[in-house]
């Protein structure tokens, strides 16, 4: 038998699983190792879900089955570009797929958008979902109102973590440091802004319809935004846009008088000009596109949720206006010129869009590149597994999945004294004494 | 709760639903596919890709279409699991164009 194809596959969040999926069922001998910048994998799945969306994580599942295909190895706790390289990885292996997701958050570009309480969404979204590298953050919840910036699910989230009551947060994964904080929150309103209308609105309707059903937050409109009521999206606008129209009318007719102590109020037609206040923000000042008619909010706390773009791998094609690697159906391109070796796919590939499941159809796509691509890959010169085996000799620790399933089990049982799924560990140095520790 | 293939997907079986679903929890018969509600993680992926709308959340299912919640919680303990897309049946798209008409 032949030896096989050896990728290596960069990111372990639902894309780079998939994508290691389809190369190992494709029944050409191929063996996968999966490169992870942290001690623990599963990517936006384990730091992006809402810890409030149990039903989403059980895709790990999936993926735990995915890492018992016979040729997958898990490389945890190794940064590309830090620990090794992608020239490294290329000479030892027939192809690297980057599929790094969309970790930057892109910003408003307005005056005022660093002053203290201004945040952009990825740092309050990875500190209460235990992000080693958002930990730390600190948030001011002193205020009584706050504005998410975003017509997405990810303003949601960000805005029902911010209404929800601890009780109903005190069962879910969320940080401890996160749930602590949010007990002590005198925030009793978020307003979530967008410039566009209802019809232009990301919210998925699912997602949109918990605000109806939040134990101490009444959710409505305000009537200066849409003074004829919710407008009837167009047919082009498509089913989900109805379906979000007719949402937001029932939340609109809900409204006073429900006895909630929180409420959030869901706009449109604003957008964002300046953020002003002593050292710190205070008020954020909003236009009408349509009308230039200005207004001010008083807030303490402002969160920007417009986008994401994929970081910039040193030596990689970026394609800066769509924010990922430059890539043509996975193949990553130098002026329309495939790469050979070289593929992405999940958010790197085709920006920060879709479900979990997107990225099993967009990693079956990469895989049928590289499959297609065999024949005529470069030879590796080096050795995976020598270079596997150098990386700890580097860092200092092997990460393996068996490594993980470890620091899995503690969080399990460290969350079962509390009443949760898991107590995430936090910081990098407490999961690696737990991947240490004898098997 | 799960997502809910309903008849509309009867004679079409595009398979597009297969590809995009994260816990290959579509089942298949001769007829259409159907969503095995003990697998079916509610990421709702499936619905906005489906070519004829065949496929809603069980918490909001039309009118006259609640029978299917428990037809394919039979159906999907019967039939076996697809995970890649398959064609079409043959007239799919006539009745996509009827369906959409």
């Amino acid at each position: 038998m032949s030896a096989p194809h050896r990728i290596a596959v960069v990111g372990s969040g639902p894309a780079g699983f998939y994508a290691a999926e389809a190369l190992l069922r494709s029944g050409t001998p191929v063996a996968v190792d999966l490169f992870e910048r942290l001690p623990a994998p599963f990517g936006l799945v384990r730091f992006g879900v809402a810890p409030d969306h149990p039903k989403l994580k059980q895709v790990t599942t999936v993926f735990d089955r995915i890492a018992g295909l016979p040729g997958f190895r898990f490389v945890g706790g190794i940064e590309i570009g830090a620990d090794v390289s992608v020239p490294e990885l290329r000479a030892c292996y027939h192809a690297v797929i980057l599929a790094n997701g969309a970790s930057l958050d892109r910003r408003m570009g307005i005056p005022g958008e660093d002053l203290a309480g201004s945040h952009q969404a990825g740092a309050f979204i990875g500190w209460y979902n235990g992000h080693p590298d958002a930990a730390g953050l600190s948030f001011d919840l002193s205020a009584e109102r706050a504005v998410v910036i975003g017509h997405g699910n990810v303003a949601l989230d960000v805005a029902r973590i911010l209404l929800k009551t601890p009780d109903e947060l005190r069962h879910t994964d969320i940080a401890a440091h996160a749930l602590d904080a949010l007990a002590e929150s005198r925030i009793r309103e978020v307003q979530i802004v967008g410039r566009g209308g209802v019809a232009r609105a990301r919210f998925s309707p699912k997602e949109l319809g918990e605000f109806g059903a939040l134990a101490d937050c009444a959710t409505g409109l305000d009537s200066d935004d849409l003074p004829g009521g919710v407008p009837e999206p167009p047919v082009e606008a498509g089913a989900e846009a109805r379906a979000n129209a007719a949402i937001l009318r029932g939340f609109s007719e809900a409204q006073g008088g429900s006895g909630k102590r929180r409420r959030c109020l869901i706009r449109f037609g604003l957008e964002p000009v300046r953020l002003a206040g002593e050292g710190r923000v205070e008020r954020l000042h909003l236009r009408r596109p349509d009308s230039d008619r200005t207004l001010a909010l008083e807030c303490g706390l402002v969160v920007a949720s417009i986008g994401r773009r994929t970081a910039p791998v040193a030596g990689i094609p970026y394609d800066a206006q769509a924010g990922v690697h430059a890539n043509l159906g996975g193949r990553i391109v130098t002026d329309g010129v495939p790469v050979p070796g070289l593929y992405t796919c999940g958010w790197s590939k085709r920006g920060p869009h879709g479900t979990i499941g997107t990225n099993r159809a967009c990693g079956v796509e990469t895989a049928a590149a590289v499959l297609a691509d065999f024949a005529t890959l470069p030879l590796p010169v080096g050795s995976a597994d020598a270079l596997v085996a150098s990386l700890t000799e580097r860092t200092g620790h092997t990460i393996d999945y068996a490594a993980w399933r470890r620091i899995e089990a503690a969080e399990t049982a460290r969350g079962q004294s509390v009443g949760k799924p898991r107590e995430k560990f936090v910081t990098r140095a407490e999961m690696l004494a737990v991947a240490g520790e004898a098997a | 709760m799960a997502y809910v293939v309903t008849d509309a997907c009867r004679g079409c079986r595009y398979t597009e639903c297969v590809t995009v679903c994260p816990v290959e929890c579509f089942h298949l018969d001769e007829q259409m596919t159907y969503i095995d509600p003990e697998n079916c993680i509610d990421c709702g992926g499936c619905a906005p890709i489906c070519p004829v709308g065949a496929i809603h959340p069980s918490w909001q299912m039309p009118v006259g279409k609640g029978e299917w919640v428990e037809i394919n919680r039979l159906r999907a303990a019967e039939t076996p699991v697809i995970a890649a897309k398959i064609p079409p049946l043959p007239g799919a798209d006539e009745q996509a164009k009827r369906l959409a008409s």
